[in-house]
C-alpha cells in the first residue's frame, strides 16, 4: 500500500475511506458508527483487553477486537450482527457480576460507559448464585477516590499515568478476578495531571472527592468554555448546577490540550461563584459609595476622565473584545495600559506536545500584551501623576499602594471591590468570564471563544460593555452592542485578528493569522 | 526413558537417555557423550541449511501447539539491520508437564547446544532460558552449565573460536503460570507484568525488546543437535502414523497408574500400549476412568478415546483431544471427576492476568460454580451455565488461558455429565470427596 493512499472497508454497511493504519475502530467513528469499548482511548496505548469491542469481519474465523485491528480494503464488518452482540452482551454479565448495583448513589451515574451499554446491550439479569466480590475504597491521594468494587479494570488509569503523566503511580495489583488498581508503595496520586483518570475512567471506579456527592450528572448544565487559570488556554467544559459552577472537566481539542486539563486549572473555579460581587454601579458621595444606575456611573466617570489620560491596570483575565475596549479608552485618552501576571511553577504533560500548566496563571496574557498593555511586575510605575487610574478587574498588591495616590481619580470596574479600592470614585459591576462570552488568545497566539455558564449578579455587564458605553459618553460611539460585534471591530482594527469572527473561530479556536511563531518564546 | 524407573525395551530414548546420570551434567561428561559437536557442525554451515535441515526433519514445537520449527526460524529475516533474539521457554508450570524440568536438571548442556544452534540460525547473538521460579534445581544445574559453557569458549563473543557471538543467559521467572505464553514470558523477560501481548505483531517481528524474537520450548531446541548429528532423514523415520509428527516425544506421565515418569516414545506410539505396557497399568485393584494426555488445558478424554489413540498430534485430535505439552494425567475409577475439573478450574482462576474480561471474571465464576456442585449445592441450571460461560469464554480472549480453563469444563460435562448430576441430584458429592483445599 503506497503512503498516503486510502482504504476503503464497509462497516454495518456503510462504505468509508481511511488512511492505512488506521483501527477498526477508528474508521468505524468516521463513518458514524460507534463500537462499544471500555479499555480503548484515543489518547492512550491500545490494550485490546476488554474484549468488548469484538466485531465481526467477514472472512475472519474469529471476532475481532475493533480497537488492535487495522482496518484492510475490501473488509466488510458487522457491529451490530447477532454474533457480536451476543458476544458483548457475555462480556457485560462478566463484567456485572462483581460490580455492585449502587448506581442511585454513584457520581457516575448519568454519564457511566458501563450504565450505557448494560442498559442498551446487556442481558436483563444475571446469572450469578455466588455473593459479589467485595473490596474496600481506597484514597489515592490529590483528587482521586478509586472505589475498587465498581472498577472493571480497563486499564486506562494506569496507562494514562505510565505513558502520558509519565509518571508512574498506579499499577495492576493481583492477578485473577482479586486484581485491583493498586498505587506503588511511598507513591501518591498527587501529580498535577492526575485528576484525569477520573475523566478517562469509564465507571464509578475513580471519581473526584471535591465533586463527590455534589450533584446527579443529570442535574448538570454544560457549557463549552475555556479554562482561564493559565495561558495554555485548554478547552474545558463547565457543568453548573442552580447557576453554580460545580465541576470544570476538559473539552478535547487536539491541537490544545488533547483529552486533559490539569488539577490546578480544574479545581480552581470557586472564584466564579464567589458571592461578595458588586452588584450595582456605585458612585462616590461624600465618603461613602452608594448604589446608583449605569447611566449615573457613566456619566460621572466620563466627567473624571474628561481631558485627563486613562491609565489603565487591565487584568489579564479579560476577554480580547474587553481588552479591546479598554485598549481603544487608553488610545482615546492618550493613556497607558498595563497588567501583572500571577506566576506558578510550570508542570508539563509529558505525554502531550506543547501542554503544560503554564507558569503564568492568567488566561489571555497573550492578548492583553498584543493590544498594548504592558505586561510587568510594577503595572503602576508607569501611571503619570494626575492620570486617571481605571482598575479592570485587576487584583491591587501591596506594592501597588502608595502609587494609588498620584491618581487624580480611581474608576473601578470590576467583580468585586477590594478594601485597597474603596477610594474609587465610580465602581462598575462586571461580569467574571463565566457569566459572559467572549475570547481568550493563548499563549500560542490561538483565539479561541468561551460560552456564558451562568448569570452575572445584579447589575453587572462585561468590560467590554461597561468600556463601550463609556466612550460613548466620552463621545466616541462604540456601536456595537454584543461580544461578537466587538470582537468584529477588533479584527477589523488588529491585523492579528483579521479574517477572524466567531463564526471561523467555532468551537476548537483560531491561529492568529501572523505573528504566531515568535510567541513561541514565551513562557 | 521412564526416569525414575528403568527404561522400558519400547521406549526411544533420545533426549532422555542420559537422565539420571550425574556425570552427562558436566561439559566434560557431556562431551564424552557426544555434546557439542553439532554446534561445531552448525556454526560450519549457513544458517538456511540449518533451517531446511530442521525444515526435513519435520519437528514441531513441543510447547504445545505443534508449530513446525524450521518455519518458525524462516520467519526471521536475516540482515534487517536490528537484533534478533532467542527465548528459550522453560517455564514449564502446564500441569501434568515435568518433561523439560528433567532436560534441564540433568543433560543442560544439550539446551545449551540446542539453543547456540537456533540463535545461529536465526541470526540472534543472544539466548535467554527462561526458567520456571519455582524450578530451583534446574535454576541451578542450568547456571553452573552455562558457566561451564562460558569458561570453555563453547558460547560467548567467540563461539568454539569461530568468532561469532552467541551469549546465553539464564532467567529466573517469579512463579507465574501465564509467563509460559510466549508474549508473557518477553513482558516478564523485559522486566513488565507477566501480561500476554494482543498478536500481531507476532514475535518474528517484534518480540522481545520489540527486535525480532523467535521463541522455542526446551524439548524442540534439545532435540535439534540430534537432526543435525543423524540427518533429518533419521528423525522423520521416527513416525508410526501420521508423516506430519515425527521424532521422538517425551511424555510425563501422572495420576493414578502404576509407574509415573518421564518417557520418550516415537511419535504415533499406540497410547493404550503406552498406558498399560510402558507405564505398567492402573494402580492393582483399579481401572483407569480418564486421560488427560497433553496438560491440563487439553480435552480430557475417556478410556475407549485413548485406548483407540497414535500418540502424535493428528492422533490426538483425531480422538477429542490434544497432544499438547504431552502432559498426562491419569485418572482411575476412585476420582470424582467433578472434583478433579474444579481444581483445574481453580488453577486457572488463580493464575489469570486479569487483562481480558471473560478470563478474569469468567474463571473465578466457574470456579465457584464448580465447587458448589461438588459440594452438593449445585443446580441443574448450574450446569447449563458452566456450559454457556464456557462457550463465551472460548476464543475471545487475547490469549488461550481462558480456553484452557474452558476446555476441561466443556469436555468434561459433555463426557462425564452422569457425575455431575449425581452431583446435583444427590446432593453430595457420590465419591465422598470434596474440592482438596
Amino acid at each position: 500500500m503506497a503512503d498516503g493512499q486510502q482504504i476503503t472497508l464497509t462497516i454495518e454497511g456503510r462504505q468509508v475511506s481511511v488512511a492505512p493504519g488506521t483501527s477498526i475502530l477508528e474508521a468505524a467513528k468516521q463513518a458514524g458508527v460507534l463500537v462499544p469499548h471500555y479499555c480503548y482511548h484515543p489518547g492512550l496505548p491500545v490494550a485490546g483487553s476488554c474484549r468488548m469491542c469484538l466485531v465481526e469481519v467477514e472472512k475472519a474465523p474469529k471476532l475481532a477486537p475493533a480497537c488492535a485491528t487495522a482496518a484492510t480494503e475490501g473488509q466488510v464488518v458487522h457491529v451490530f450482527s447477532e454474533r457480536a452482540l451476543e458476544q458483548r452482551k457475555s462480556v457485560l454479565e462478566f463484567l456485572l457480576i462483581n460490580h455492585p448495583l449502587d448506581c442511585p448513589i454513584c457520581d457516575k451515574a448519568g454519564e457511566c460507559e458501563l450504565q450505557d451499554y448494560a442498559y442498551r446491550e446487556g442481558p436483563a439479569q444475571g446469572r450469578l448464585r455466588d455473593p459479589k466480590r467485595f473490596n474496600p475504597a481506597e484514597d489515592f491521594g490529590g483528587d482521586v477516590l478509586y472505589v475498587t468494587n465498581r472498577c472493571i479494570m480497563c486499564t486506562r488509569c494506569v496507562r494514562f499515568m505510565d505513558t502520558v503523566a509519565q509518571d508512574t503511580v498506579l499499577n495492576v495489583s493481583e492477578r485473577g478476578d482479586r486484581a485491583v488498581i493498586g498505587v506503588f508503595e511511598g507513591k501518591e496520586l498527587t501529580n498535577e495531571w492526575a485528576g484525569n483518570v477520573i475523566d478517562i475512567c469509564p465507571v464509578g471506579a475513580l471519581l473526584s472527592k471535591d465533586f463527590l456527592n455534589k450533584a446527579r450528572s443529570w442535574e448538570l448544565d454544560r457549557t463549552p468554555s475555556i479554562c482561564p487559570n493559565c495561558s495554555q488556554g485548554c478547552n474545558a467544559i463547565f457543568e453548573t448546577r442552580d447557576n453554580q459552577v460545580v465541576r470544570m472537566r476538559p473539552r478535547s481539542n487536539t491541537e490544545v490540550n488533547q483529552y486533559y486539563l490539569c488539577d490546578s486549572g480544574r479545581l480552581d473555579y470557586r472564584w466564579m461563584n464567589r458571592t461578595d460581587r458588586v452588584e450595582a454601579p456605585l458612585l462616590r458621595r461624600g465618603d461613602r459609595l452608594a448604589a446608583t444606575d449605569w447611566d449615573e456611573a457613566l456619566r460621572a466617570a466620563a466627567l473624571h476622565l474628561n481631558g485627563k489620560r486613562a491609565f489603565v491596570l487591565a487584568s489579564p483575565m479579560l476577554s480580547n473584545e474587553s481588552l479591546w475596549m479598554l485598549s481603544r479608552l487608553v488610545e482615546k485618552t492618550g493613556g497607558k495600559g498595563a497588567f501583572r501576571v500571577r506566576r506558578g511553577p510550570e508542570a508539563p504533560l509529558p505525554g502531550v506536545k506543547d501542554l503544560a500548566l503554564r507558569a503564568e496563571r492568567a488566561a489571555n496574557v497573550r492578548g492583553a500584551e498584543l493590544l498594548g498593555f504592558t505586561k510587568t511586575d510594577t503595572p503602576l510605575a508607569g501611571m503619570g501623576d494626575g492620570d486617571v487610574l481605571v482598575i479592570a478587574d485587576h487584583e491591587l498588591a501591596e506594592a501597588d499602594i502608595a502609587d494609588l495616590a498620584r491618581a487624580s481619580a480611581i474608576i473601578v470596574i470590576g467583580t468585586v471591590l477590594p478594601e485597597t479600592a474603596r477610594q474609587a470614585i465610580v465602581v462598575l459591576p462586571s461580569t467574571n468570564m463565566a457569566e459572559e462570552e467572549g475570547t481568550f488568545t493563548n499563549l500560542r497566539g490561538r483565539v479561541q471563544r468561551y460560552q456564558q455558564a451562568r448569570s452575572g449578579p445584579g447589575m453587572s455587564q462585561p468590560v467590554w460593555w461597561a468600556v463601550g458605553d463609556l466612550l460613548t459618553f466620552l463621545g466616541e460611539g462604540a456601536g456595537h452592542y454584543t461580544a461578537s460585534e466587538t470582537f468584529d471591530s477588533l479584527a477589523q482594527a488588529r491585523p492579528e485578528f483579521t479574517g477572524m469572527s466567531y463564526e471561523t473561530i467555532g468551537l476548537k479556536g483560531q491561529m492568529m493569522a501572523s505573528n504566531s511563531e515568535p510567541a513561541r518564546t514565551i513562557g | 526413558m521412564g526416569f525414575p524407573h528403568k527404561s522400558h525395551p519400547r521406549e526411544t530414548p533420545i533426549l532422555s537417555r542420559y537422565f539420571g546420570d550425574a556425570e552427562a551434567r558436566t561439559l566434560e561428561g557431556w562431551k564424552k557423550r557426544g555434546g557439542y559437536r553439532a554446534l561445531e557442525k552448525a556454526l560450519g554451515m549457513a544458517p538456511a541449511e540449518i533451517i531446511t535441515e530442521i525444515k526435513e526433519s519435520g519437528l514441531r514445537g513441543r510447547g504445545g501447539a505443534g508449530f513446525p520449527t524450521g518455519m518458525k526460524w524462516s520467519f526471521m529475516k536475516h540482515g534487517d539491520g536490528k537484533p534478533h533474539y532467542l527465548c528459550v521457554n522453560a517455564d514449564e508450570s502446564e500441569p501434568g508437564t515435568f518433561k523439560d524440568r528433567e532436560i534441564m536438571r540433568w543433560t543442560p548442556h544439550a539446551l545449551i547446544e540446542g539453543a547456540a544452534i537456533g540463535a545461529y540460525a536465526i541470526g540472534a547473538e543472544t539466548a535467554y532460558i527462561y526458567i520456571r521460579g519455582e524450578f530451583t534445581e534446574p535454576l541451578r544445574v542450568m547456571g553452573a552449565a552455562v558457566k561451564e559453557a562460558y569458561a570453555a569458549g563453547i558460547v560467548g563473543k567467540n563461539a568454539m573460536g569461530t568468532g561469532k557471538r552467541i551469549d546465553v543467559h539464564v532467567h529466573k521467572g517469579a512463579g507465574a503460570y501465564i509467563c509460559g505464553e510466549e508474549t508473557a514470558l518477553m513482558n516478564s523477560l523485559e522486566g513488565k507484568r507477566g501480561n500476554p501481548r494482543i498478536k500481531p505483531p507476532f514475535p518474528a517481528v517484534a518480540g522481545a525488546f520489540g527486535m525480532p524474537t523467535t521463541i522455542n520450548n526446551v524439548e524442540t531446541l534439545t532435540a535439534v543437535p540430534h537432526i543435525l548429528n543423524e540427518g533429518p532423514a533419521w528423525y522423520k523415520a521416527m513416525s508410526h502414523s501420521s508423516p506430519k509428527s515425527t521424532g521422538s516425544k517425551l511424555f510425563s506421565v501422572c495420576g493414578n497408574i502404576a509407574r509415573p515418569g518421564n518417557y520418550e516414545v516415537e511419535m504415533g506410539f499406540p497410547f493404550k500400549d503406552f498406558l498399560y505396557d510402558v507405564c505398567g497399568g492402573p494402580p492393582p485393584g483399579r481401572r483407569f476412568k480418564a486421560v488427560i494426555p497433553g496438560g491440563s488445558s487439553v480435552p480430557i478424554q475417556t478410556m475407549a478415546e485413548a485406548e483407540a489413540t497414535l500418540m502424535d498430534y493428528e492422533g490426538f485430535i483425531a480422538q477429542g483431544s490434544m497432544l499438547g505439552s504431552g502432559g498426562v494425567i491419569v485418572f482411575d475409577d476412585s476420582q470424582c471427576m467433578v472434583k478433579q475439573i474444579a481444581r483445574l478450574a481453580r488453577f486457572y482462576a488463580h493464575e489469570s492476568c486479569a487483562q481480558c474480561t471473560q478470563c478474569r471474571e469468567g474463571t473465578a465464576w466457574t470456579t465457584r460454580i464448580l465447587e458448589r456442585i461438588e459440594r452438593g449445592q449445585g443446580t441443574m441450571e448450574d450446569l447449563e451455565t458452566l456450559s454457556s460461560l464456557s462457550k463465551n469464554m472460548t476464543g475471545t480472549t487475547i490469549c488461550v488461558l481462558s480456553d484452557s480453563c474452558a476446555t476441561p469444563i466443556i469436555s468434561g460435562i459433555s463426557k462425564f455429565r452422569d457425575e455431575f448430576e449425581a452431583h446435583i441430584k444427590g446432593k453430595r458429592c457420590p465419591m465422598g470427596a470434596t474440592a482438596a483445599a
